[in-house]
């Protein structure tokens, strides 16, 4: 059973899903969000005691102008954690989320001792440029998301109907809150200095990628493996970006392996 | 009335299957299609015809910034004011404008528009646009939640050089200069006349009322469309209690064609307007709007972005003209037209965009001395109450420098006859 709850920090409301009981395990969601009826918050749940904040502009989280930049979004998560009363939770952060979580664990190493970090935005390599996720139109995001690119696009419109007036001015208004924040961190070039600080990082850390990921590609998963001291990589095939959808099972050994 | 003859400077040579074949006229253009020695030839008409519009009587001559766009040829807006400031004697330079956002650090708009307006003898009409999502967040690196942020300090930082009479400090968020003192200063007091060229943002409606701005809609889709965001803005004009509801707070663009009959503009003018509907406007729906560019304010009201439309292509002539995208016809039919667009609208600053596409210059020229000799003396004085309203247009000095005039009649003094500096 998982419910939305709300918290205060001193940077505004946030809005959280908690379900689940066993070891504390905070996940931090990309850029598309979560959603508390999502698959693989249910097997989050069925195994730790699953917290899931969502950004700011995300969900009912206020949006807060002044959470701008990188250091904004780290501290804000930490206030986060204290506010839920949280010591050296289990930290699982996908795309935009993981580069937040690599960010934390970088930034305060003494405080996470467990990170995992699945298709984790925030480096760049340039014989490997991430596409622009900004100018990609609604019906080219699945061949970039999935490996399976139908089953992708089923998924991803469920519920939609961009011809309905009704539906697209709230879709377009969700849309540039989430992005609008997510493009604080990933706009232009999803990177900002973590190649720099990543050193930093003592956790125990495993890196869960999907094999046919197109958005973050694999060259990103080797450059992570090889930064982070003692990281164990976790490749899945049949997966891409959404791999926390397309391979639940597999993610859910993955970050099994952290203990 | 203020009519600015205004050129986005579009690149004449798009190939015609250029839609078919490219995804987009902006941001990821393919290069191989600009040939330089063309360019060469294409901007010196394009001055040209700016000096054209000058000598016929136009209030002002106007240009505007874009960014690796194929219609807009104009990455520095100012390069072209300061070759105008030489060679037009009469017009308002109306630059429209300089994305104040994109400039590091801001005061560089503060010094050029300075030298301008200086050069000009104070014939600037200074234009600070947000900028579009194309060139601010995708060309030039914005980061879109963050851009109007950015762009309002850029804009105190402007204000406070122009008008603080000695040096400051400058603590902003994205600009900390320790001695902000530029030099030289604007000619006109305390600054040249600011219009903001604006897409329907509610933001940008209050912050031309708070500061008596002139608003300004730079639309390609004419006149009949612009009613319901003209409106919102006189909405709000009231809704403010601003003390008035001068038409020169408001301007709009409007794509025009004139020949002696209806009949002669569809023949001479259609490739054109196609040219420029079809491929100038080919822009790729995904770099319309960058999520978080535009605010959820603005979002809520249900204005479009203009860019990235599916409907340009299966235009016709005809529909073009009966939906007001484009004034074309008779001197007659046009002046018929523009008396509605500006009572329709409210607006006493039109900026025509008399050169279109691919238009040649004898072509351009033609269509120019049609408007201003039969068509603009009719539309003068369409706002005669507010004859005296100068908020929004440039005061120039009485008596300006002129250029010196070249060749073997300009020579220099013998050094003999030079007084030497004590």
């Amino acid at each position: 059973m998982i419910t939305a709850k709300t918290i205060q920090t001193p940077k505004g409301a946030v809005e959280y899903l908690e379900g689940g009981s066993g070891p504390a395990l905070v996940f931090l969601h990309g850029a598309g969000g979560i959603t508390a009826d999502s698959p693989f918050m249910a097997a989050l749940a069925a195994k730790y005691h699953v917290y899931a904040p969502f950004l700011p502009g995300y969900g009912e989280s206020e949006d807060n102008p002044d959470i701008r930049d990188m250091l904004d979004v780290t501290l804000h998560t930490y206030d986060v954690l204290d506010a839920l009363g949280l010591h050296k939770p289990i930290l699982v952060g996908h795309s935009l989320g993981g580069m937040i979580a690599a960010e934390m664990a970088a930034v305060a190493p003494n405080d996470i001792d467990r990170l995992c970090l699945i298709a984790a935005a925030g480096l760049w390599i340039d014989s490997h440029p991430v596409p622009d996720l900004f100018s990609l139109l609604p019906r080219e995001l699945p061949a970039v998301l999935f490996h399976d690119a139908v089953a992708g696009a089923a998924t991803m419109t469920r519920n939609v109907n961009m011809q309905d007036p009704a539906f697209l001015i709230p879709f377009l208004v969700r849309n540039a809150r989430q992005l609008g924040m997510a493009g604080k961190l990933l706009f232009p070039i999803p990177e900002r200095g973590l190649k720099d600080r990543i050193h930093r990082i003592k956790a125990k850390t495993v890196l869960v990628w999907g094999d046919s990921d197109r958005m973050v590609p694999a060259p990103y998963a080797q450059a992570f493996k090889a930064a982070i001291k003692g990281a164990e990589l976790v490749s899945v095939p049949e997966a891409g970006h959404m791999v926390i959808v397309e391979q639940t099972t597999a993610v859910m050994a993955a970050i099994a392996r952290l203990g | 009335m203020k009519f600015t003859w205004f050129n986005l400077m579009p690149w004449p040579d798009l190939p015609e299957d250029f839609r078919e074949k490219h995804r987009s006229v902006w941001v990821d253009i393919d290069s191989n299609l600009y040939d330089p020695v063309r360019g060469h030839e294409v901007y010196n008409d394009y001055l040209d015809l700016l000096e054209y519009a000058d000598t016929l009587g136009f209030d002002g001559v106007g240009i505007n910034e874009h960014h690796q766009n194929g219609y807009g040829l104009m990455p520095s807006p100012n390069l072209m004011a300061a070759a105008l400031t030489r060679r037009t004697s009469k017009a308002a330079i109306v630059v429209l404008g300089n994305s104040i956002a994109l400039y590091n650090p801001p005061i560089r708009v503060a010094e050029e528009f300075a030298m301008l307006d200086v050069m000009s003898g104070g014939r600037l009409v200074a234009g600070f646009p947000v900028g579009t999502s194309m060139d601010t967040n995708f060309c030039y690196g914005q980061i879109p939640a963050l851009t109007r942020e950015k762009y309002a300090e850029a804009h105190d930082m402007i204000i406070r050089a122009w008008t603080e009479d000695k040096p400051f400090a400058f603590n902003g968020r994205y600009n900390k200069l320790r001695h902000v003192n530029i030099w030289p200063k604007t000619l006109q007091k305390p600054f040249p006349p600011i219009h903001i060229p604006g897409g329907g943002s509610v933001e940008t409606y209050d912050f031309c009322i708070d500061n008596t701005y002139s608003y300004s809609y730079l639309s390609f889709s004419g006149y009949i469309r612009a009613k319901a965001l003209l409106q919102g803005y006189w909405d709000q004009v009231a809704k403010r209690n601003a003390p008035d509801a001068s038409p020169y707070r408001a301007g709009f663009a409007q794509t025009v064609f004139v020949a002696e009959t209806d009949a002669e503009a569809e023949r001479l003018y259609s490739g054109h307007a196609h040219y420029f509907y079809n491929r100038c406007l080919h822009v790729y729906a995904g770099f319309a709007d960058a999520p978080g560019y535009r605010t959820v304010k603005t979002i809520q009201t249900g204005a479009l972005n203009q860019y990235g439309r599916a409907e340009y292509p299966s235009l016709t002539w005809k529909d073009l003209v009966d939906g007001g995208y484009i004034i074309a016809g008779s001197p007659e039919t046009v002046r018929q037209r523009f008396e509605e667009l500006i009572k329709g609208l409210n607006v006493g600053n039109i900026f025509l965009l008399l050169h279109v596409g691919n238009m040649p210059k004898d072509l351009c020229m033609y269509s120019t001395k049609l408007f201003a000799e039969k068509v603009l003396p009719h539309l003068r004085n369409m706002w005669p109450e507010y004859k005296d309203d100068h908020r929004f247009w440039c005061s120039p000095l009485a008596e300006r420098a002129l250029p010196a005039p070249l060749g073997p009649t300009f020579a220099p003094n013998t050094p003999a006859e030079m007084v030497p500096a004590k």
